[in-house]
């Protein structure tokens, strides 16, 4: 199956800065993927490359098998973008916003799905006030109602819940995750890491230009190396084999720093040889920030 | 095609939403012109024999509001765009550098027409104006509003703040309007300033414009409209090219 969005080899330089260097990454058709890092990370500027708004030093782009040079046209047809800015016209409704949205992607009778975004976009109260007098909120819901009205097969959201109200941002995730169930492919950014973990399947994160890690969540977690176990003994001491997987004491609870699962077992031995008694015990998983954490800190992934 | 009109009607909305400053203001200014220097010249300046200063005068003013016109349009609604960002739905979309471009010409010259015919209907009703070959007229109205609607939308392009879009627009195209022989004929200009006048454009678009009016003029219409064509060839060249290597707009 061709890929939704192929980046091969892409360099981006502005003058002596360089903002991407070799960015390789393929995301398929389906996939709700997200690009996380850091602010001035290269997250925008690989998103403003693949959309053709900007160019890349070096290196191709294509979405959905199109070239975004070469067969800008095409490409662009495929692909819907959210914007990180409020950007509007002031001088049109929002519906009119819409229909000449439309009409650029040489839709002429686009009515129906017009009348459908605005409604799951909850904007019916609001179709024909001018843009300049909607609120934030409002104003995000709009641009994501641009970015679908020619139905584009992928989707990109580039930090769409920045200063969104909690409602909004559970509605708009709820849309957003239909239409990734009606296929359309989905990449987001954000730096709500909570957000990424529970919307997405597989994630890339840049740091300073490059792309430091790019696994599924679920790998990344357990890979990370990150995992703890908390104990509470009998008698309370850890024995010296165990000492340099120390993290913390509290309260008569150890806290062991483990790679893997795999390495509970031997932390059990240990403590069964030692004589000790476990009268408690609780693994305690990382989340995807502390793995974000611990991947910028150390600048790469840990081995996979 | 769909892309392009709808472009283009979104140009024209854009300027019609705010026809008091985009139509009803020019319309205005032009009129005060003709106010104050028919008043002060009428009876001090024959300038072809047979006809009087009034209607030299009115055709040249009605081509200046439609050259200044066209400019503004294509420029400013460019340089909003810009500053807001807007104009990112335009780049974001699949219309063609081609059709951005005419869409944004087509829009400025049918503002600049828009305010000429506003202008030229209301002298009609206090002057008499002759109108010997209205074909020549309009061909000049279109073609010098294109020039100006290109070089209004390469500016737009160009300049990166308001104030740089200021400066091109004070220090560029008005005095290139006002010194093309709106108010007076070159002839009557001291040999120095009618040399410098030859390579203003501007100059041929209103000697062009006025000869369909008159049937008379300074230079031969064919003239005028091989060197007018030229210009907007060469700034339209410009303009496409630029736009198809995303210079300053996809960076």
């Amino acid at each position: 199956m061709t890929p939704a969005i192929k980046v091969r080899q892409v360099c981006k330089h502005y003058g002596d800065v360089c903002a991407l260097a070799d960015i390789n990454l393929e995301i398929d058709q389906g996939e709700f993927f997200a690009l996380l890092g850091p602010n001035g990370a290269g997250k925008t500027t690989l998103i403003s490359i693949i959309a053709g708004l900007s160019r890349a030093s070096s290196g191709a782009v294509c979405i959905m098998g199109c070239d975004v040079i070469t067969q800008y046209q095409a490409a662009r047809r495929m692909l819907g973008v959210v914007p990180q800015e409020l950007v509007f016209d002031p001088f049109f409704t929002v519906r009119e916003t819409l229909v000449i949205q439309s009409g650029y992607y040489g839709i002429k009778h686009n009515d129906d799905w017009i009348d459908e975004i605005i409604h799951h976009l909850d904007l019916s109260d609001k179709a024909h006030t001018n843009m300049r007098a909607l609120s934030g909120g409002m104003k995000r819901r709009v641009l994501v109602a641009q970015a679908l009205v020619h139905k584009p097969p992928v989707i990109i959201l580039d930090e769409p819940t920045a200063g969104v109200d909690v409602t909004l941002r559970q509605a708009l995730w709820d849309f957003i995750r239909r239409l990734n169930r009606n296929g359309h492919t989905i990449i987001l950014t954000t730096h709500y890491l909570e957000e990424a973990e529970v919307l997405c399947n597989r994630i890339a994160m840049l740091k300073q230009g490059r792309i430091v890690a790019l696994d599924s969540i679920q790998n990344l977690v357990s890979n990370c190396g990150c995992h703890s176990i908390r104990l509470r003994l009998s008698p309370d001491t850890l024995p010296s084999e165990l000492q340099k997987q120390f993290i913390s004491y509290t309260d008569g609870y150890h806290l062991l720093k483990i790679n893997a699962y795999s390495e509970i077992e031997s932390v059990l031995t240990i403590l069964r040889e030692s004589g000790l008694q476990v009268l408690e015990m609780k693994i305690l998983q990382s989340d995807l920030e502390e793995v974000f954490v611990n991947i910028m800190k150390h600048g790469k992934a840990a081995p996979i | 095609m769909t892309g392009f009109v709808t472009l283009l009607q979104k140009e024209i909305l854009r300027f019609l939403k705010v026809g008091l400053q985009t139509i009803f203001a020019p319309i205005v200014a032009t009129l005060l012109y003709l106010l104050i220097f028919f008043h002060v010249l009428s009876e001090h300046v024959e300038v072809y024999p047979e006809i009087a200063y009034t209607q030299f005068l009115i055709p040249g003013l009605i081509m200046m509001a439609i050259v200044q016109n066209a400019f503004a349009n294509s420029s400013s609604s460019l340089i909003q765009s810009k500053m807001s960002g807007n104009i990112v739905f335009v780049l974001l979309s699949p219309l063609s550098y081609q059709e951005i471009f005419f869409a944004y010409i087509l829009a400025s010259v049918v503002r600049g027409l828009i305010v000429g015919i506003g202008v030229y209907l209301i002298t009609l009703f206090f002057f008499e104006i002759p109108l010997h070959f209205p074909l020549w007229a309009i061909l000049f109205a279109v073609i010098g509003s294109s020039m100006l609607g290109a070089l209004g939308l390469l500016a737009g392009i160009s300049a990166e703040k308001v104030d740089q879009m200021a400066a091109f627009q004070n220090f560029i195209i008005l005095p290139l309007t006002l010194l093309s022989g709106v108010f007076y004929t070159v002839q009557s200009l001291p040999v120095i300033w009618q040399l410098i006048s030859q390579f203003n454009p501007f100059f041929y678009v209103i000697d062009g414009f006025r000869y369909g009016f008159l049937g008379v003029s300074e230079v031969s219409p064919y003239k005028s409209l091989t060197i007018v064509s030229i210009c907007f060839l060469v700034i339209s060249l410009i303009t496409i090219q630029i736009l198809k290597t995303g210079y300053k707009l996809r960076n």
